[in-house]
């Protein structure tokens, strides 16, 4: 199976020289005051997830330069963090970011059937991004959502208590380019147990 | 079933207000100063008389862990919260820090005074992020009121609490691995000693601790360790979130007693299982790196820590997968090997490789594509896993598996006899 964030490969494709904007660069300085002013170090997570997200959605190898420069780090420092985080993308990704939980808890409530819809609706591969760069669809390792199982994780948002049909909603309305609800698709709040006995 | 008077988490759903208004009307922050003046010793003495055991799946004892932070290191102390929260099956934390936040920030002002702590890290996993959009507003929203920051709550401690998110890996829950990642490498784990109360983050004396015993904590010192160690049974005392997900009618997170029977928890709060108690096949109690129980022990088995240990699993985070009679068993446990592998952090052989190996066998037993010997060959391997690797991801690994042969061999057996005659 093959996941973006596992590919250990920096993605060819070097895009033009990575600037920080200068919304994120006054954001910088307030991550940075978390830390102690000889340990900035610790920011490299926080300011990865900041390029990832100025860069699209991926990080290329000009903005990891810049997150070392940044913190007087050197590049392959850097470099081994982004590769042993999932959340780090090291190749483009399409505009909605389908990241498809696999593990016993989805899977017992039908998260391979979930896999299925995506791969036709999207029309791509799991792994894979579509030929519209409309999708990319992973699927990835428990998401901590298991009471809301099955779910998925599209860019920043959770998914919950799918079924086939309400998936296949979703992802056809992100198609259409309509908004979507994000949370429970069965009207739950949170993880209470559903009130269906309360009559 | 516990009584909504002895709930500690009263908006574990969200039905109420989560910020700080909302919270000062549930009585959180309503008399915090005066739990900091019971000073640190007595805080400490109160939480171990308490007998409240970690949430986060080791179940160590909570007052001892924070009494071994030195008091006079001449060094900074930090407290570091464990929201990296990623036990398959375990969801309960994401509930208190969306819907409760502040019940966890007063905890950490309690404890990490109790630890002389004056700087927080809340460690919190990556993809959860509208959580840690809710838990920064409660953080923000605490400096704004002086809860937290100079002088908190009037109290003299300076005390202030940063939020770190991390980026994807269920390794960062162990805690030095946390610590590591926390302080920008790849989260490996550390060699122990030096324990993290000596030598932790930055090389400074630090506690890492779970987010629910945190948010319990101020509930203990404000009800009395007595209450608390009157629920539950002596040595597993309390009230615990239990995340019960799977093959359930409702599945949910609820707060429940301590030491609850399984069969109630799932039929009382859950909706019973999908099909009925006896179409019941196996559950695995406490999140996914613990052993699987079949439905003969689930019949009777009490939800603490010494119950689950007697036979030969554990209360780990208390998340309980429930499957039933629809379930591919060898899968379910397959699907697990596939995480540990995912997940491992590369550092130690007997796991790097071991997972990997372990994770190709358990494919191939689902369709009986081994032979008999196959079996103890897997089995000794775990063995050869477990308690040969820096941390507890080998363990936790070769633990599912170990438990699935326990008690469900002859079904493997009948795979590879049934495949044998379909090749024959």
């Amino acid at each position: 199976m093959h996941h973006p964030g596992t590919n250990n490969k920096v993605y060819k494709k070097i895009n033009d020289n990575f600037e920080w904007s200068s919304e994120n660069f006054k954001k910088i300085s307030e991550i940075i005051k978390k830390y102690p002013s000889n340990r900035i170090q610790s920011a490299v997570i926080p300011l990865l997830d900041l390029a990832q997200r100025q860069n699209n959605g991926w990080l290329s190898k000009n903005s990891m330069e810049k997150v070392a420069e940044t913190l007087s780090m050197s590049y392959i420092r850097v470099l081994e963090v982004a590769t042993f985080y999932s959340m780090f993308n090291l190749e483009p990704i399409g505009k909605n970011f389908i990241q498809i939980c696999r593990t016993t808890p989805c899977w017992l409530r039908g998260s391979d059937k979930l896999s299925k819809v995506a791969q036709e609706v999207c029309e791509t591969n799991i792994g894979e991004t579509s030929d519209d760069e409309i999708f990319t669809v992973v699927e990835v390792e428990c998401l901590g959502a298991c009471c809301n199982a099955p779910m998925v994780q599209i860019n920043d948002d959770y998914y919950e208590d799918l079924d086939e049909e309400s998936f296949k909603k979703i992802l056809q309305d992100l198609k259409d380019n309509k908004s979507i609800k994000v949370g429970s698709q069965i009207g739950r709040k949170s993880s209470q147990p559903e009130r269906k006995f309360d009559a | 079933m516990l009584k909504e008077k002895d709930k500690i988490f009263k908006n574990l759903y969200g039905f109420e207000d989560w910020k700080l208004e909302g919270a000062k009307k549930r009585g959180i922050w309503s008399n915090t100063k005066e739990l900091i003046k019971m000073g640190s010793d007595k805080i400490v003495e109160e939480i171990k008389n308490s007998q409240l055991r970690g949430r986060g799946g080791a179940g160590f004892p909570a007052g001892l862990k924070w009494s071994f932070m030195p008091k006079d290191s001449g060094k900074d102390h930090y407290l570091v919260v464990n929201a990296d929260e990623s036990e398959p099956g375990t969801c309960k934390d994401r509930e208190i820090m969306r819907n409760d936040p502040h019940l966890l920030l007063e905890g950490c002002l309690v404890a990490a005074f109790a630890m002389h702590a004056h700087t927080c890290y809340i460690y919190i996993r990556g993809e959860y992020y509208s959580e840690s959009s809710n838990l920064q507003k409660a953080i923000d929203e605490a400096y704004a009121n002086n809860l937290i920051g100079k002088n908190a709550c009037g109290t003299g401690w300076d005390f202030d609490i940063y939020l770190h998110r991390g980026a994807g890996a269920y390794i960062c829950g162990e805690e030095t691995a946390l610590l590591e990642s926390l302080e920008g490498k790849k989260g490996q784990p550390r060699l122990k000693p030096p324990f993290p109360a000596g030598a932790g983050l930055y090389g400074c004396p630090t506690t890492v601790t779970n987010v629910e015993t945190i948010a319990v904590s101020p509930t203990i010192l404000r009800r009395g360790s007595k209450w608390f160690a009157n629920l539950g049974s002596a040595n597993n005392t309390g009230t615990k979130i239990f995340s019960i997900s799977g093959h359930v009618n409702n599945p949910c997170n609820v707060e429940e007693e301590m030491g609850i029977p399984l069969k109630d928890l799932i039929e009382k709060h859950a909706g019973g299982v999908i099909g009925g108690w006896e179409n019941l096949l196996a559950v695995i109690p406490g999140g996914a790196s613990v052993p699987l129980l079949p439905k003969s022990i689930c019949d009777t088995v009490k939800m603490d820590f010494d119950s689950l240990k007697e036979v030969q699993s554990g209360l780990g985070t208390a998340a309980v997968i429930v499957m039933n009679k629809s379930t591919d068993i060898v899968e379910a446990i397959a699907r697990l090997s596939h995480f540990y592998k995912h997940e491992s952090c590369g550092q130690c052989t007997p796991c790097r490789e071991g997972t990997g190996w372990m994770y190709r066998m358990m494919e191939k037993m689902i369709h009986g594509n081994v032979k008999h010997k196959d079996i103890d060959k897997i089995l000794d391997v775990t063995k050869q896993i477990e308690g040969h690797t820096i941390c507890a991801l080998g363990d936790a690994a070769a633990w599912p598996i170990q438990g699935l042969f326990r008690h469900f061999r002859p079904e493997i057996e009948k795979r590879i006899e049934e495949r044998n005659r379909r090749v024959a």
